[in-house]
């Protein structure tokens, strides 16, 4: 094992545990700061893979941004606290399935990779490089989703408005 | 050097965690949660095949995956906040306006 595989393994424990606890805390608050403890793991783990702009895309917008909508969400709905209000009863039959896509997933993986053979040689991800494909090979889906950036905001806002306002 | 196989377990993980979100909470927000968890489950396996195939295409397609989870969340809580306003509960095994 490199060091640098052993930094991954520490990242994405951490990430693998706050993801856990998104699902199972019993208070939503705290749901939303165990996202958070998983995103900045992600973000890691994008720095591990020298995908360094978008490691900081990934803190700006969801750490920054999605985490704060939802404190915001959860702040407007008056979320109450405990299990049964916040489970359903099926919890069971959702392990079952959770379980059964994992190990569906871990065999195939290891299935398809030959596990000394596959390795990844970070390439250099710098925002230069980045800006360069973005702007030469994907010009169009890059108006295409700058267009639905523009659809979704014009949609949130017309949603949320009161009926009785003309 | 990091072996692919150890990222593609880490995303496997996640993105079952986020399943089985999806499938137990009853807060419409604790689901969107598990969907993001699900995203970035995959914006991991793209970045990560990206750098084993030596090509920024994974990177850049994980960049439009994060601004369409921006786009789907802001969209999401507008509905969330509207479905509040209107019967005054999130739980979505409550709201069944739509079941036959």
């Amino acid at each position: 094992m490199t060091g640098a595989e052993i930094a991954f393994v520490v990242i994405g424990v951490a990430a693998v545990v706050g993801a856990f606890r998104v699902v199972t805390a019993r208070n939503v608050v705290r749901a939303a700061l165990y996202l958070v403890v998983t995103l900045s793991a992600v973000a890691g783990v994008y720095l591990l893979l020298a995908a360094e702009f978008v490691a900081w895309v990934q803190i700006l917008i969801y750490v920054g941004a999605i985490v704060i909508l939802f404190l915001f969400g959860l702040m407007l709905t008056k979320a109450p606290i405990g299990r049964e209000a916040l489970d359903n009863q099926r919890r069971g039959v959702a392990f079952l399935v959770a379980l059964s896509v994992l190990g569906g997933l871990i065999y195939l993986i290891q299935g398809a990779f030959d596990w000394d053979a596959a390795r990844i040689d970070p390439v250099e991800g710098s925002v230069a490089a980045v800006g360069s494909s973005i702007f030469s090979r994907f010009v169009l889906p890059f108006e295409v989703i700058s267009f639905l950036l523009l659809a979704a905001l014009i949609g949130a806002i017309v949603l949320s408005r009161k009926e009785d306002r003309p | 050097m990091i072996r692919l196989p150890l990222v593609l377990f880490l995303s496997a993980a996640l993105f079952s965690t986020g399943v089985y979100g999806v499938l137990a909470r009853r807060n419409a927000v604790l689901v969107l949660m598990s969907i993001e968890l699900m995203l970035n489950a995959v914006n991991i396996n793209l970045v990560a095949f990206g750098a084993a195939l030596h090509d920024l295409t994974g990177q850049v397609f994980a960049l439009f995956v994060i601004t369409v989870a921006a786009a789907e969340v802001g969209i999401g809580l507008a509905i969330v906040i509207l479905i509040y306003r209107n019967r005054a509960t999130i739980n979505v095994d409550e709201v069944n306006l739509l079941k036959w």
